[in-house]
């Protein structure tokens, strides 16, 4: 919950809603991205970005190497793994 | 050094375990006793024992872990409270996984999900949003959980819910703040914490600002602290640094995440929803004033605790537990009286056993078992001699 997980934001679902597309460590899921946009950020320039997910929410802009260092440490703590799972679960739940 | 080849990059944590030990001889104060040093968060507990850096720190420095994991603060009345909403057949409760287990005074979620309650595991807010959209004959709870990290992300989702007037979603607000709480223990009387590590993604919301009172109003270092165990270390020899040089700041070696004044449309969103509690509840520290939040009135159709009945029992911590002893490092997780015999992750009795990022969970999964109970049998056998 704490440690959050980076992603790359892959395309912008609603840019009213502020939702995106994040790509997770292979996984794809909407995220909202309030929290990274502003005057100098619109929704439409985020794709491609990679971003710290919380729950669900973009909370930070990152740069990749930043991403990739991160996962890698996300990974051997166990916590990607379990990430997944539940954002896996989750979607599940949602098409049952 | 058992651990340290595990690092990525071991060359530079054993240049900044050289840096910390070559400061021993600036700090006067260690001849009396050793530094406390707490950190607050439950992710750098988790890091701290993963990557067991307490081994690599010279015996002058002692690691104090701190209430910084919302699941493990979680009263077993709020737990009641949770079971209570989730068996109303009207309802689907939904929650992150790691509170499951967590043990009420009858029983945890996970029991009451086997009982045939609707409890549901979600990854996000996001998706209790959605499960409420699809059954709009059911009452969807979300059990909003943790400190100033996840509020933006339920904050934002209460108001996406009243933007679409989705009036079958509601949260269970037991959000906590970490400000009040890193007070309180500083109030504490039997507190002898020389420095503080802060929580790296709280921070990343709320900015450096609020946490200038403990080096201004307590005269303690503190250090806004990355996850990553060279975070970690360079954060000890950061708050070591400003004691050894008589100073007290807030010091940001996180800055690559934590922007100064934190995260704006974040904490927007909190001050539109939320407000603060006169005080809270916490399993092992009591009531602390301010030290949660709830939903502002405006909200009350999206507040679970003004929508439904909650049973809203206080209800004491079992006797044996230590957990409050631990959280304010008192005492060590494995000087508990129970730790290890009847309170183990299996089953846990208190909340520090629960999570991985409890402290008591970690000495028990990463910890040497048989040494850490021998010695406290030792030491019991000392204070009874």
């Amino acid at each position: 919950m704490c440690l959050g997980i980076p992603g790359q934001i892959v395309k912008i679902i609603d840019s009213k809603q502020l939702l995106a597309t994040v790509d997770v460590a292979g996984v794809k899921r909407p995220v909202n991205i309030a929290c990274i946009v502003d005057d100098t950020h619109p929704a439409e320039s985020c794709v491609g970005d990679w971003v710290l997910v919380h729950v669900g929410f973009a909370m930070s802009r990152i740069d990749e190497e930043e991403a990739q260092k991160t996962l890698e440490l996300l990974s051997e703590l166990g916590e990607v793994q379990q990430e997944i799972e539940a954002m896996k679960e989750s979607q599940t739940l949602l098409d049952s | 050094m058992k651990y340290v080849d595990e690092f990525r990059d071991p060359e530079k944590a054993k240049v900044l375990i050289a840096k910390i030990n070559a400061l021993y001889e600036q700090i006067p104060q260690i001849a009396i006793r050793p530094l406390q040093l707490m950190e607050f968060c439950g992710g750098h507990t988790h890091t701290i024992f993963r990557y067991g850096i307490e081994p690599m720190l010279p015996d002058w420095i002692e690691l104090i872990h701190g209430p910084g994991c919302p699941v493990c603060v979680l009263p077993m009345g709020r737990v009641d409270d949770c079971v209570a909403l989730a068996e109303r057949p009207d309802v689907i409760f939904t929650t992150f996984g790691d509170a499951m287990r967590v043990p009420g005074s009858k029983k945890s979620l996970l029991q009451a999900k086997a009982e045939g309650a609707d409890i549901r595991m979600v990854y996000s807010p996001l998706d209790s949003l959605e499960l409420a959209r699809k059954n709009p004959d059911r009452q969807v709870i979300f059990f909003a959980l943790g400190f100033e990290t996840t509020m933006p992300s339920t904050a934002l989702t209460v108001l996406q819910a009243k933007n679409e007037g989705l009036d079958n979603f509601s949260l269970f607000c037991n959000h906590i703040t970490t400000v009040p709480t890193i007070k309180a223990i500083l109030d504490s009387p039997d507190m002898k914490i020389d420095g503080f590590l802060a929580p790296g993604h709280v921070s990343m919301v709320v900015g450096e600002q609020p946490f200038h009172f403990v080096s201004d109003a307590y005269d303690k270092p503190i250090v806004i602290t990355g996850f990553e165990p060279l975070d970690i270390l360079q954060s000890i020899w950061m708050v070591l640094k400003q004691i050894a040089e008589n100073r007290c700041e807030v010091e940001n070696q996180y800055a690559r995440i934590v922007p100064p004044a934190g995260n704006e449309p974040g904490l927007k969103a909190i001050e539109k929803v939320f407000e603060i509690r006169e005080f809270f509840e916490w399993r092992g520290l009591g009531s602390i004033d301010h030290s949660g939040v709830k939903m502002r009135n405006e909200f009350a159709r999206f507040d679970a605790e003004q929508k439904f009945s909650i049973p809203n029992l206080k209800i004491a911590d079992p006797k044996s537990c230590q957990c409050g002893e631990v959280l304010k490092g008192v005492i060590r997780p494995w000087e508990c009286k129970v730790f290890g015999g009847s309170c183990t992750p299996e089953t846990p009795m208190g909340a520090l056993m629960v999570s991985t990022e409890g402290a008591c969970a970690a000495y028990y999964n990463f910890g040497n078992l048989p040494e850490l109970l021998s010695k406290r049998d030792q030491q019991n056998k000392e204070n009874t001699a």
